[in-house]
């Protein structure tokens, strides 16, 4: 995986999401996923690209089912993007890189 | 992008099963195919076709102990990969196959030059899920209401939810539901399931199913998420509401043949039309997997068309001497 990406726990996510500096996109997915699997390398792209500008993480919904709750998630992989440590935008299922790309541009 | 000096043997459209064992063929053949394989989706139009949005797959030979979809498909791609199949991860918008080259656009379909051109294409475009055509289903998608078992059961743990459908990927998605929710309700508009009796049996025996026959959805509550259904008797007509937070929708499936209209024969389903093998009307041009069949539907036969394809491709260029 891209150093460049994070990975969350139910235990981290409110100190590293509210610590953030740049906007984070925080990937729900997991193993058994498999529109999640097809956007996990366009995710390592975005991270390397955008590093710096964007940050992306990663919290898999089977080990931490406490955020996903909270955060209503319903679906994966739902991608939600918190700047400031609040939630701004969200994305439910998986896109091209492009598609993906300009739902993340509003908040870069 | 556009490399239209070159010009390539064969260009494989979609990367299900079919595809992908076109690919394996092709590529071992030193036809040095390449594949256009689709854009990343939700809704079962995707790289790697509708397995990806499958669980365990029991009956693909050669895995006696099952294999999850996602990785039975990873696999074929990797075997596609090992020898030489090159992999192009974008949606075809366009196809010209009134002369041969043939060309295809990926990206904008009005510019005059095609992305690419090639001497044989193999139409391995597969089908996807239907929905149920109601005006909310946009809005509740990916929030209670789901084309994907697998992605997003998990969410309904102890719920009350329904599926809509009578067929093998209908009792299969219930099934595998059942690992989660509390209650499931096939929703049916017919009086039996159309599934093979396996999987009938299966349904029958599973204390978590429940049976809403004669049955059709005509709307989905909720603002944000779903809270409930009205379901319509489709004999008496008569309306009534089902208390579910989920709907999995599994109906059927359409064609991915809208690139095709009007230059490849089609049946009145909409599916192509294939004949001696795989050869469609156009010369060079061959089909595979279930964009040609709503008869089988399965990955084995799929991958059985797909290997055909890349024979009939390989020999016609061959009896056309054009490489």
């Amino acid at each position: 995986m891209s150093e460049n990406i994070t990975t969350l726990t139910d235990a981290t996510f409110d100190e590293q999401i509210g610590a953030a500096t740049a906007p984070v996109v925080v990937d729900f997915w997991a193993e058994w996923c498999g529109p999640c699997k097809m956007i996990a390398p366009i995710l390592e792209e975005i991270a390397d690209e955008q590093a710096g500008a964007l940050s992306i993480a990663k919290l898999n919904v089977d080990d931490n089912p406490d955020v996903a709750r909270r955060f209503g998630v319903m679906s994966i992989p739902t991608m939600i993007v918190f700047k400031d440590g609040q939630e701004v935008s969200r994305v439910v299922g998986a896109k091209a890189k492009g598609q993906l790309m300009a739902d993340f541009q509003p908040f870069l | 992008m556009s490399d239209s000096t070159s010009i390539r043997n064969v260009i494989i459209i979609g990367s299900g099963p079919a595809g992908l064992t076109a690919a394996i063929y092709a590529a071992r053949a030193n036809l040095e195919p390449l594949m256009i394989e689709g854009e990343p989706s939700s809704t079962s139009d995707q790289p790697g076709g509708q397995l990806m949005l499958t669980t365990e797959v029991e009956n693909f030979p050669g895995w006696p102990d099952g294999i999850m979809g996602p990785e039975l498909m990873g696999r074929f791609r990797e075997q596609a990969l090992r020898f030489g199949t090159q992999i192009e991860t974008a949606k075809v918008s366009r196809v010209d196959l009134s002369a041969s080259p043939f060309g295809v656009w990926v990206g904008d379909p009005t510019t005059p030059e095609p992305t690419y051109r090639a001497r044989s294409v193999i139409v391995s475009t597969g089908a996807q899920s239907l929905m149920l055509g109601l005006p909310e289903e946009t809005r509740l998608l990916g929030h209670g209401l789901s084309t994907c078992a697998t992605c997003d059961g998990f969410f309904f743990r102890d719920h009350d939810i329904a599926v809509v459908g009578g067929g093998d990927s209908a009792v299969e998605e219930a099934l595998f539901l059942t690992k989660f929710a509390r209650t499931v309700t096939l929703v049916h508009r017919r009086d039996e399931l159309r599934a093979s009796k396996i999987m009938r049996d299966r349904a029958h025996a599973n204390e978590k199913i429940r049976f809403a026959w004669n049955s059709t959805v005509t709307t989905i509550h909720g603002e944000n998420t779903v809270e409930g259904v009205t379901l319509v008797d489709t004999i008496t007509g008569e309306e009534r509401p089902l208390a579910v937070t989920g709907v999995f929708v599994a109906i059927g499936h359409r064609p991915n043949t809208d690139l095709f209209v009007g230059q490849l024969d089609l049946e009145e389903n909409g599916y192509l039309i294939t004949h001696r093998g795989s050869h469609t009307n156009v010369d060079g041009v061959f089909a595979c997997g279930d964009v040609q069949d709503h008869v089988y539907r399965q990955a084995i036969t799929a991958a059985g068309s797909g290997c055909m394809a890349a024979i009939d491709a390989e020999r016609w260029l061959e009896s056309n001497d054009t490489h």
